[in-house]
């Protein structure tokens, strides 16, 4: 911003560029699916309680798909559960993003061989922007993850288009 | 009562309808017809002496040589004695009877054992799949179990 700004320099006026403005305010308010899946999601309660208060993010758990912008796949995804799964990625509204979180949902975790009812990575059935490894990582790797995601929106352009 | 003493009771009724008997078992246990599983649950949990009142769990079993087997676990509340029953069937010819309607707690067990290893208890009153989904096709712990390669367009090995 080079003259624009200066304009407004004693006013309570703020010049930013429309992405920016966007991203800023999608980054902020990542509204999360309210659904857990096994342990893991024992481990996203604790990051959404007190200690480390993943609300403090503008995380909001939302009951329903159309109100949210997040998923945290939070744990083991059965053969069972993946249809469900997909159907409730397809009910969110764009932009949406999805948090593969523990090594089941990464990529199947310890049931990687003999598990004839798991899916070996929730990313077979969705889209998948951060995978935060970890059986089941610590909320503070959860956070970092959610901050990746953070991150990631904060890049996006309204004209190009990410990957 | 000593696992002798009900396999006493149980054989004077019941004679034929017990193939087998292992009473110096850490779990003594009792093999049965399973054709005539609900005769003997009925006297198990009517009779004053015995009065098995608890079904504590259903297991089903694949012995990995054609064999599959339901194995009951039963207990008496208020005599405080326990008594482990076993039916035996093919897997060609998988068929035990239910006793789903002498205890409640055994319907679900044997959907469960019918959900994973293909055991069909005749005359349970809901024998459908518990865990898996209704679309399933196979019995996944037999031991001669394939994983598919694919479920619903969903591939399925790593």
């Amino acid at each position: 911003m080079g003259l624009l700004d200066q304009r407004f320099e004693n006013s309570n006026v703020l010049v930013t560029s429309l992405e920016g403005l966007l991203n800023w305010a999608r980054l902020s308010s990542l509204w999360q699916m309210q659904f857990g899946l096994a342990c893991c999601a024992i481990e996203m309660m604790a990051a959404s309680a007190s200690n480390f208060d993943m609300m403090r993010f503008g995380v909001i758990p939302r009951a329903t798909p159309r109100q949210t912008d997040v998923m945290i796949v939070s744990g083991t995804v059965t053969l069972k559960m993946a249809s469900r799964i997909k159907r409730l990625y397809d009910q969110m509204a764009e932009p949406r993003y999805v948090i593969s979180m523990g090594s089941c949902s990464n990529c199947g975790g310890p049931y990687w061989e003999h598990g004839y009812h798991v899916l070996k990575g929730v990313d077979r059935v969705i889209p998948v922007d951060v995978y935060v490894p970890g059986c089941p990582p610590r909320p503070e790797a959860l956070l970092e993850g959610l901050m990746k995601l953070q991150e990631k929106v904060r890049k996006e352009s309204l004209v190009k288009k990410t990957a | 009562m000593t696992a002798e003493e009900i396999y006493k009771s149980l054989s004077a009724k019941f004679g034929e309808a017990i193939v087998e008997s292992k009473l110096d078992a850490p779990q003594p246990f009792l093999v049965l017809d399973p054709k005539r599983m609900k005769e003997v649950s009925l006297f198990l949990r009517d009779d004053e002496a015995l009065q098995f009142d608890f079904c504590s769990c259903v297991s089903g079993v694949d012995y990995n040589n054609g064999k599959l087997g339901a194995i009951y676990h039963l207990a008496s509340m208020v005599h405080k004695h326990k008594i482990v029953l076993k039916a035996f069937c093919t897997r060609e010819n998988p068929h035990i009877q239910s006793v789903a309607t002498v205890w409640g707690g055994a319907d679900w067990h044997e959907r469960e054992a019918y959900d994973l290893l293909g055991i069909i208890f005749d005359e349970h009153p809901d024998l459908r799949r518990i865990l898996l989904p209704y679309d399933w096709e196979g019995y996944p712990l037999r031991k001669d179990y394939k994983v598919p390669e694919f479920y619903n367009g969903m591939k399925v090995p790593y």
